[in-house]
């Protein structure tokens, strides 16, 4: 497929997801209100509910399937391995061990933002640490075994905040917090994790012409006149501003990095710098029809939006593994 | 006008120099051989020659901007790396990545590069074909057609030929003879003496990081120099169709 008839039928799908996503729901909101709302007509409540409600949760469905599909294309293109996901840093990690230790202090109960502002510190307190461990100059390798060292410890300290809660009410209020969620959330969280979402991308954006040249290997690329260090240092800073951002206000939603660039890898004739964009928009098409289903599958019970994203992810990734051994075969 | 020049280029690996001050030049026309045995140090001077390895003394590649020197050498890595099932075509196109502005498409010239180095290598029949699919010896092809494309006017590759069946290996080598007859350089790592000594114009010999001999075929190939850097017992024939080179035996 030309890439210039992905980005219009993407772009198209999110569109497409985002009106949506701005008129299904509890209440019934048709196009014609919307259009009054816009034109400064409509009902209060009307208003209020796209305005207040609805509009800052599609944003933010589409803000974080966007980083997450974005900082997954960028991982999988830089690690030369379509298994790779953001996750893999230790940044989504660090960023919910944040956000549960403001949960757990009580922080996040006193002032609405501290949550996210928790979850952001640590997401980049991660980010430092893994230069510390991988080194300025470190291989790719070295990047891996880091992050998952932090993962896994970010990991441990999460259980140990869990197990010292002091009521089962603040340890299932962290659980459902982990589960991922853009529900009930306000424009305040959108104009916390917006300008940094957006500054990750503008870093990751920049990253497709080395990626390109990684498809040949590190020692190649680098003779292109490719700054593999350079590169390493701005993938992990978009990585952690955009996925920590991401997670700050929305929690950890997994499978989407890791999905989203296998499914439209063929499609872009697997060139890491197509995929950068055509991942950006695939996540956030993703991620706003996963919200979807979260509203209307079971609209009483308060499904998780982590939880949604899992149960498509996984067995779609259960599919990709099973036609990658049919072509190795 | 030198396009590489190494001045006592040393690369130690811990207290052992794998490289010991190595010096020589390459210019325009030169198709360089680099041969040795296994652990002789090719690879690892030629990685430090381009400054991808830390290293003592001067290269003047090593010492050029990055982008100049993208523009001045490509380089071919000894391991066959292509890490997404892209088409031949876009492959090969990797290489001009280092002539493109930032954010440009390939232009004209940039097209003819790309042709020119797929009819270079055969490969235009293989352009639509995903480079992934191809054997090894295919891939080996489409990833010396890609550093072609770069249009440089110093090539460096390492073992080009090797994993090539044998009409595929001469072919190669003189596509590298070609390439020094419109005035470019090409620098070699090879392990098939015959080759060497038929199709480059000099030979650069390494023993135990060391400098060995460097000269025409016919100085270099030596009986005593193969004896004592290959272990092994050799002979130059001359032929009707050029010097051939046969080795005998191991020695003891």
């Amino acid at each position: 497929m030309s890439p210039r008839i992905l980005a219009a039928l993407l772009s198209l799908l999110v569109l497409v997801l985002f009106a949506a996503s701005m008129f299904l729901g509890h209440a019934a909101i048709g196009p014609m209100d919307a259009l009054r709302t816009l034109s400064g007509q409509g009902e209060e409540l009307t208003t209020l509910i796209l305005t207040q409600i609805r509009l800052p949760r599609a944003l933010l469905a589409a803000m974080v399937g966007a980083s997450l599909g974005l900082a997954g294309a960028a991982m999988q293109g830089y690690l030369r391995n379509p298994l790779a996901e953001p996750g893999l840093i230790g940044v989504s990690g660090s960023a919910a061990l944040g956000a549960v230790i403001a949960l757990q202090t009580g922080l996040a109960a006193g002032f609405a933002l501290a949550l996210p502002l928790m979850a952001l510190g640590f997401a980049f307190a991660a980010v430092l640490l893994i230069l510390a461990l991988a080194g300025p100059r470190g291989s790719s390798l070295t990047l891996i075994l880091a992050g998952i060292a932090i993962s896994a410890l970010a990991g441990a300290f999460t259980a140990l905040v869990l197990n010292l809660s002091p009521n089962p009410y603040a340890a299932s209020e962290i659980m459902f917090w982990m589960m991922g969620s853009v529900a009930d959330r306000s424009m305040a969280h959108v104009a916390l994790a917006a300008p940094l979402i957006l500054l990750g991308w503008a870093a990751l954006f920049t990253l497709g012409r080395g990626l390109d040249a990684l498809t040949l290997g590190e020692d190649a690329a680098q003779a292109m006149g490719i700054p593999l260090s350079r590169l390493r240092l701005t993938l992990l800073a978009g990585t952690a501003a955009a996925v920590g951002a991401a997670t700050a206000v929305a929690g950890a939603v997994g499978f989407v990095g890791l999905i989203v660039p296998h499914i439209l890898r063929p499609l872009t004739g697997a060139r890491p710098s197509t995929l950068l964009w055509a991942s950006a928009l695939g996540g956030a098409a993703m991620v706003l029809a996963a919200d979807l289903a979260v509203r209307l599958i079971l609209p009483d019970r308060d499904l998780k939006l982590g939880v949604v994203m899992a149960l498509i992810g996984a067995p779609l990734f259960l599919h990709l593994i099973y036609k990658t051994r049919r072509e190795m075969t | 006008m030198t396009l590489l020049a190494l001045r006592a280029l040393t690369v130690r690996r811990g207290d052992r120099p794998v490289v010991d001050r190595v010096s020589f030049s390459i210019g325009p026309g030169e198709c360089v051989g680099l041969i040795g045995p296994n652990g002789a140090g090719k690879t690892t001077l030629m990685r430090a020659a381009l400054g991808l390895l830390a290293h003592q003394g001067h290269s003047s590649l090593a010492e050029m901007p990055a982008r100049d020197r993208a523009a001045t050498a490509a380089w071919l890595p000894q391991k066959r790396e292509i890490a997404w099932p892209v088409t031949v075509e876009a492959l090969v196109a990797l290489g001009r990545l280092p002539h493109l502005p930032r954010g440009t498409r390939l232009r004209e010239t940039d097209r003819a590069a790309v042709e020119a180095a797929l009819s270079r290598m055969g490969l235009t029949a293989f352009r639509d074909r995903l480079a992934t699919e191809l054997s090894g010896g295919e891939q080996a092809r489409v990833l010396i057609a890609r550093a072609l494309a770069q249009e440089t006017p110093l090539l460096m590759a390492d073992e080009p030929s090797a994993g090539l069946d044998p009409a595929a290996q001469i072919a190669t080598l003189r596509v590298f003879r070609q390439l020094t007859r419109e005035g470019r350089a090409v620098l070699a790592s090879l392990h098939d003496l015959n080759l060497a000594a038929r199709y480059c114009s000099r030979l650069i010999l390494l023993g135990d990081g060391l400098l060995v001999a460097d000269g025409p075929p016919a100085d270099v190939l030596t009986p005593d120099n193969i004896a004592r850097v290959f272990h092994l017992e050799a002979r130059m024939i001359d032929t009707d169709h050029g010097p051939l080179f046969q080795a005998l035996d191991v020695l003891p």
